[in-house]
């Protein structure tokens, strides 16, 4: 056996469940402009074609987004677990 | 600024659900960076804390050869992989060596110096939260003067390394400064370090809401105030040649950044420290202007 | 002796010559016909001359391969992990001190089951300063997961380096090439060179076990908890246990084809109806042949078992040749303080029922004539480390 690890997404598992807070994004407000997915630590924003989505399976909850956010499209709210 | 964001690739090489701290500046850095570098990649990470972000075997959150190495060999097997990638002719692979400040400046700084020496030909990125973050907040040689951590409870008394000018004396075809406030600029920085031949280096500041005490929604503010304030300043060197990136026109204080970070509250209540630091600050400033217009004469003339 | 464009012209043609040459340059010619692709290096006396004519060979085209001239040897070895991790034959030479600084890196090495195989000429150790020969570098490196050779004349330097590469490329474990400072490196002794043809088809390419490869990205030596560490290290030590038949393997199929053969893990001399059998490294191995034959001729049936492999330590080989010797002796150019001498310690662990002593003997090195060597197997009753503080006694 090797010390020989390969890629994968999740490697330190479902770290959505590490968040205590949670971005809600606005769409209405969201100009699509990619800041919030060019900021994120985790890469946990996709690009889609009508603008981005979090995925809230992985996202820590860092707030980064939300703060960067030039339309405060995105605001973080107390994550209420369920997901 | 040539590139936007919409033109950023959208591949990941930083993989999602990986170990690092939620809000941490390193992973920003080294996703920006590995879309510039591409799957024609191998990396050699010390010691640090992207040696914990990977997570554990049997999985890896990174999706490009790396190799895990000792603390200090950084740029010594990077000089090792280049050397054995021209043997068996396969070319056009980047290497990397991406590392933190305290194997950079410190224990890994004779591997950099040697390896800089001979030119090699490798990207070197250090990213710098400016202490030891990932055995707990540790003084290394580019914590600021006047910063608590673990092993300067009462502020660190000494001034930083200038690790940048350090790699400029070593003669290198290019060194850089860049910040997570700016990946864009990452991204082209890289893009052009990967398509010259010789050792390149480029320090990454990371402001580490663990080490730094900030909220880690902040980390992208801490480091705009970084520049802000000209506590770093972003600059290239190419060939000798300083060209500054970014000047702030009506600069901040430096107490704008020094009280948004509780490592500095030795020095926030304190008058003097806070000149002293003002002082070098702009002292700093000017230095980096002179050379700069000493760059543009070279032009000229 | 042939002067250098006759050698280079012999070369071309193919054909084996002799030379008359250093065991420095022993190494350096192995490496030449082993086809190293890349070697890593940090100057150091009394390895100097092995890499200055590895670069000449280099620079001048004789060889094609990459040397990194690195600021140390901890950096030589990161330097030689970092090349055989894609996949190239790497080599790097050292001694002493430089040997020391890179202690933490002969660790990786082996746990990164990378073929790589080093010269290291036997210096004895700081301070205070001193170039002449003593094992106790070396054997300070035994728990590092390198397989070690001892050798005992130049030409035994040139072929052990080259069975080196076989047997390291064959179980994925680093190689230790040991020869002793002064007394080999720079001694000229009659060394035959082989033809590249005979070096090739012993020694095919190297087929990685794994490498860095970007068509199949993979992080090696991330963060593993106890479960999985347990298993990696005991495949290290599996890796070892299986060293010893190839090292035996590597060594007959090297007799076949170049028609030489120094003793595989032991050299063993006059031991099949030995009573006193003598145990030693390296040219203190050698020397003490000609004590057993003046010992003979005196009537004491001895015989010497020159231990050519220390790692992995040839337990099995040792107990069958001692069986049926009523004494051992054994001889340390070495000292492991507050315990005493590295090699009788592991020898004395695994024999019973016999009469031990054992000498600590050429240290800094000293010089130990094969008539002290005698006197010692005379004056032998049991003494554990009795230091010898004379070159004569």
């Amino acid at each position: 056996m090797m010390p020989l690890s390969d890629p994968r997404v999740g490697a330190a598992g479902k770290t959505g469940k590490w968040r205590t807070l949670r971005p809600e994004l606005d769409k209405e407000k969201c100009t699509n402009c990619l800041l919030c997915w060019m900021y994120c630590p985790e890469g946990a924003i996709d690009r889609v074609e009508d603008g981005v989505c979090i995925d809230y399976e992985y996202c820590k909850g860092c707030g980064i987004c939300a703060e960067e956010c030039a339309r405060k499209a995105i605001v973080m709210v107390e994550e209420k677990g369920g997901d | 600024m040539t590139i936007k964001v919409k033109e950023m690739p959208v591949e990941e090489y930083l993989l999602r659900g990986n170990a690092a701290c939620p809000g941490c500046p390193l992973d920003i850095a080294m996703r920006t960076a590995l879309k510039a570098l591409g799957k024609n990649t191998i990396m050699a990470v010390p010691a640090c804390c992207t040696s914990i972000i990977q997570s554990t075997y049997p999985n890896t959150a990174v999706n490009i050869p790396l190799l895990n190495i000792p603390f200090e060999t950084t740029a010594a097997v990077c000089s090792g992989i280049e050397a054995g990638l021209e043997m068996v002719g396969e070319e056009g692979i980047n290497v990397l060596g991406w590392a933190g400040d305290g194997g950079t400046y410190d224990i890994g700084i004779q591997a950099l110096s040697g390896a800089a020496e001979r030119n090699a030909n490798f990207l070197y990125i250090c990213y710098n939260n400016q202490m030891y973050s990932n055995t707990g907040i540790q003084r290394s040689g580019a914590t600021p003067k006047g910063a608590w951590t673990t092993t300067t409870w009462t502020g660190k008394t000494e001034e930083k390394k200038d690790l940048p000018g350090i790699m400029v004396a070593h003669n290198i075809p290019y060194v850089a400064t860049a910040s997570i406030s700016r990946p864009l600029d990452i991204y082209e920085k890289v893009v052009k370090a990967k398509g010259i031949k010789g050792t390149k280096y480029i320090e990454i500041l990371a402001p580490c809401p663990s080490g730094w005490r900030f909220d880690l929604s902040k980390t992208v503010e801490v480091a705009k105030l970084a520049i802000q304030t000209r506590a770093w300043n972003l600059y290239e060197v190419e060939n000798g040649k300083y060209k500054i990136n970014v000047t702030v026109r009506n600069p901040k204080p430096i107490m704008e950044y020094l009280k948004v970070q509780q490592r500095f509250k030795n020095v926030i209540n304190d008058e003097s420290k806070i000149e002293e630091i003002q002082r070098e600050v702009d002292r700093n400033w000017k230095k980096l202007v002179k050379l700069s217009e000493m760059a543009q004469d070279e032009e000229k003339g | 002796m042939m002067v250098r464009e006759e050698v280079e012209k012999k070369e071309a043609k193919e054909e084996s010559i002799t030379v008359i040459d250093t065991g420095n340059h022993a190494a350096s010619l192995a490496t030449k016909f082993a086809r190293v692709q890349v070697i890593a290096a940090y100057p150091i006396t009394p390895q100097t001359q092995i890499v200055e004519e590895i670069a000449k060979f280099v620079e001048y085209g004789k060889m094609n391969a990459k040397y990194v001239r690195v600021e140390s040897e901890h950096s030589a070895m990161a330097a030689c992990i970092g090349a055989s991790a894609v996949g190239t034959r790497v080599f790097t030479a050292t001694s002493s001190q430089g040997l020391l600084l890179m202690h933490e890196m002969l660790f990786a090495a082996s746990a990164y089951r990378l073929p790589i195989v080093m010269a290291n000429v036997n210096r004895a150790l700081f301070p205070p300063w001193i170039i002449l020969a003593e094992h106790t570098d070396s054997l300070a490196q035994r728990d590092t997961g390198w397989i070690q050779y001892y050798c005992s004349s130049n030409q035994e330097v040139f072929d052990t380096v080259l069975q080196a590469y076989r047997v390291a490329e064959s179980v994925n474990l680093p190689v230790m090439v040991n020869l002793e400072g002064f007394i080999m490196s720079h001694t000229h002794m009659p060394i035959v060179l082989p033809a590249q043809r005979q070096v090739d088809e012993f020694l095919p390419p190297r087929k990685p076990l794994w490498k860095l490869d970007v068509n199949n990205p993979q992080s090696f030596g991330n963060l593993a908890f106890s479960d999985y560490y347990v298993k990696m290290r005991k495949s290290i030590e599996d890796g070892m246990v299986k060293a010893k038949s190839e090292i035996e393997k590597a060594t007959n199929e090297f007799e076949k084809i170049f028609g030489r053969n120094h003793g595989g893990l032991i050299d063993c001399y006059r031991c099949e109806d030995a009573e006193t059998i003598i145990f030693a490294l390296s040219t203190l191995g050698k020397e003490a042949k000609a004590s057993v034959d003046s010992l003979r001729e005196k009537g004491v049936k001895c015989g010497v078992a020159r231990i050519r492999v220390f790692r992995p330590f040839p337990e099995e080989k040792i107990k069958e040749i001692a069986a049926s010797a009523e004494n051992v002796v054994i001889l340390d150019r070495d000292n492991s303080f507050g315990k005493g001498g590295i090699l009788s310690t592991e020898v004395r662990s695994i024999l019973e029922g016999k009469r031990i002593s054992n000498f600590i003997i050429g240290m800094g090195g000293m010089d130990v004539p094969y008539t002290t060597i005698e006197k010692c197997v005379e004056k032998s009753n049991g003494q554990k480390d009795e230091w010898i503080m004379e070159a004569r006694i």
